[in-house]
């Protein structure tokens, strides 16, 4: 094949009027509302970070590092960074075997297979408050799932979300139940995707059950798995709405998140400076994870 | 064009620009779910409108925390209100430093002189009046009669704190839980804190820990009401789980005679029946009301009283009309009918007399008697050291911190305001 004339290649490199016009009238409308939306307020929150503000008037009292310093000696948020951590490992660690098992149920074309996966679906659709405020009367100590055991043995009633060494696992408890059918959802679409011939082949050349499933679904399930862990920490580091209803934080500090933290910290003690070196410090930790996580792992995907 | 059309669209226009020249708008955003209260708050602004020619009184309401987080924004925006609801204390000092409130000391001399003085102070800043007060609360023990009575206690007797203690443990002898309270929200806890530090420092306790007197709030005094606190959590007096409790959950166990006596707002009143499982409550008639018992060797009187002071702040631009609809809002008049539905205990002098509820009448008789009145901790202090008055109440109770770390913890977050 000759090699292409230049002319070809050109207009590659340098852009065409038809190019320059579509850019003058496509980029500004997305430039306006990334810079006012995204990141105006943000470089507002790390200008506020270095203020003790209130909220009222405009910020004044200029204290450098300090928010950052008391931040990092506020034993309620190394308990929150601790508690987002625990998030991830029980998100990787329970919550991915878990929903890649049960996808494998429901992939196939068993009887019953949409129904199941919609139950399966269905708390994921449900607002996050309203989870949180149904799992508190299920997790009470009078009425609740624990007052049935203890009722059975007649043990005194168990308050699961007085208990500030296990109230967290509550909150681990309903994130599970809550995002897994998501995640299942991921993996039965990526399981749908694969080529049935691949495992018609192996089966043929004489692969067993496990040996299909190990050699080549998931291996082509990659994709899908690695953003399902890129989803499940995303959403571990911004949990909010499930904590606020569910304990409020409590007892003694035990169950925020970082944006709980920031809420309860922050915000609702009118510390704004001090709730914005939050911000920051979680917006550090989501971009260094996204975008690290992004080069080392998704980079084929 | 004939005649006629041009008439008509004169009248048109005129009719499109009169309201827009004459009329005055003053808006007023509250935070009220006391429907009592809205409705007479309704019929104020609407008794004012037909009154004023030209003016229009509107009531705004947004619901509590959502009014909390954008009013700072609101207030540096071109929607203001005129006039907001207030709970006075550390809130309102930062918004009139920030210079959104007008200073009405002129226009409220002509009317304060009939509003409760310690009421009148509370929205003052810097000596200066910057609102004006409608509301007052009182915090009591609120009484299960039946109860009492099961475990053979007389409320008449409990005068002092080891009275109470003993009652305490009177009742937990009968198989009664004593107490609930909704430590889930802290908030109700830190009642116990403020008036230990109250009954044992008197009334000048937190206005010299605030000014950093004798070791600001790791003085003597709050040491003290935490061991107090200490003692009495202690005995094992709250209901089981009560960490994990919320404020309506904890007004419903009261309602459903789950326990004989709850330290609370007047809010309980109307909140007992609606939160209780049986969705009745308890009768009015076995409720009963007891005054926080006074400490031995405490400073504090008996008669000194815990409660809130809300009132309406007037934002900077309000027009003159605002602070005039306040005048009007104050009358005797409007007091008397509050206090005649018992809609909410009104700041107006005399209300009291008009009370035909029994309890609601106790409270505006002790208001009216006060000898000296604070604003619940949390307001007064504001957000900041406020919430952490609240968190230390618990972590005292719950036995989760010393008395001295926790007064320690308080003084902390006041030297990092």
């Amino acid at each position: 094949m000759p090699p292409a004339p230049s002319s070809f290649v050109e207009p590659r490199r340098r852009m065409s009027v038809n190019g320059w016009t579509t850019l003058v009238v496509f980029l500004p409308p997305a430039l306006v509302l990334f810079t006012l939306f995204v990141a105006l307020p943000m470089t507002e929150a790390a200008w506020y970070g270095f203020y003790n503000w209130n909220g009222y008037g405009r910020p004044e009292k200029f204290v450098g590092l300090k928010n950052y310093q008391l931040l990092l000696g506020n034993a309620a948020f190394l308990r929150s960074l601790l508690n987002n951590g625990l998030i991830i490992v029980v998100s990787l660690v329970v919550q991915l075997p878990l929903a890649l098992g049960v996808a494998l149920m429901v992939a196939g074309r068993i009887t019953g297979a949409a129904w199941f996966r919609m139950v399966f679906f269905l708390p994921y659709i449900l607002a996050d408050v309203a989870a949180g405020l149904i799992w508190r009367f299920m997790f009470d100590g009078a009425y609740g799932l624990p007052s049935l055991v203890t009722g059975a043995l007649g043990f005194a009633p168990y308050y699961l979300l007085a208990d500030k060494t296990w109230a967290f696992s509550a909150v681990l408890i309903v994130i599970l139940w809550k995002y897994f059918g998501f995640h299942m959802m991921l993996y039965v679409a990526g399981l749908q995707g694969i080529d049935k011939s691949l495992l018609e082949a192996a089966e043929i050349d004489g692969a067993g059950p496990f040996q299909r499933f190990w050699r080549i679904t998931l291996p082509l399930l990659g994709p899908m798995i690695r953003l399902s862990v890129f989803f499940s920490v995303v959403g571990a580091l911004q949990l909010f709405d499930v904590i606020v209803p569910l304990t409020g934080g409590g007892p003694f500090e035990t169950t925020n998140t970082m944006v709980s933290f920031l809420y309860y910290f922050g915000i609702t003690r009118m510390r704004v400076g001090f709730g914005s070196a939050v911000g920051v410090a979680l917006f550090v930790i989501c971009v260094t994870f996204a975008f690290g996580y992004r080069r080392l792992f998704m980079r084929d995907d | 064009m004939n005649v006629r059309s041009l008439a008509f669209s004169a009248a048109c226009l005129a009719a499109l620009v009169a309201p827009a020249i004459a009329d005055t708008h003053v808006t007023v955003l509250h935070v009220s779910e006391n429907p009592a209260q809205r409705a007479l708050w309704e019929q104020i602004a609407k008794d004012y409108n037909a009154a004023h020619k030209g003016v229009t009184v509107e009531m705004k309401y947004l619901e509590n925390e959502a009014f909390k987080a954008k009013l700072p924004t609101m207030l540096q925006s071109d929607s203001r209100p005129d006039l907001f609801y207030s709970w006075a204390g550390g809130v309102m000092q930062a918004q009139a430093q920030a210079g959104f409130l007008k200073d009405i000391t002129s226009e409220a001399a002509g009317f304060e002189q009939n509003l409760s003085p310690t009421a009148v102070d509370a929205f003052k800043v810097d000596g200066k009046v910057v609102g004006v007060p409608f509301e007052l609360g009182e915090v009591v023990f609120y009484y299960n009669k039946k109860l009492f009575e099961k475990a053979n206690v007389k409320a008449e007797d409990v005068k002092s704190w080891d009275d109470f203690l003993a009652a305490v443990k009177k009742l937990k002898a009968a198989g009664v839980t004593p107490l609930v309270v909704g430590a889930g929200e802290k908030w109700p806890m830190h009642f116990y804190y403020s008036y230990l530090v109250m009954r044992i420092g008197g009334e000048h306790a937190l206005a010299d820990a605030k000014a950093g007197k004798d070791g600001g709030f790791k003085n003597a005094t709050f040491v003290e009401a935490g061991k107090r606190l200490r003692e009495l959590a202690a005995l094992d007096p709250f209901q089981p789980g009560y960490l994990q409790t919320t404020h309506a959950a904890s007004a419903g166990m009261f309602g459903d005679g789950k326990a004989a006596m709850d330290l609370m707002g007047q809010w309980l009143l109307a909140m007992q029946a609606p939160n209780s499982a049986s969705g009745k409550g308890l009768p009015e008639e076995d409720i009963g009301i007891l005054s926080f018992p006074v400490v031995p060797d405490g400073k504090g009187k008996a008669t000194d009283t815990l409660g809130g002071v809300n009132g309406w702040l007037v934002a900077k631009s309000a027009p003159p009309e605002a602070v005039d609809f306040l005048k009007f809002f104050s009358q005797e008049k409007y007091a008397d009918e509050a206090a005649e539905k018992a809609a909410y205990i009104p700041a107006v002098k005399g209300a009291e007399a008009h009370f035909t509820d029994p309890l609601f009448k106790r409270l505006a008789s002790d208001l009216a008697a006060t000898t000296y009145h604070q604003n619940y901790f949390d307001q007064d202090l504001g957000p900041s050291v406020g919430r952490v008055i609240n968190d230390v109440s618990v972590s005292v109770a719950a036995g989760e911190m010393t008395p001295q770390a926790a007064a320690a913890a308080i003084q902390d977050a006041a030297d990092q305001q």
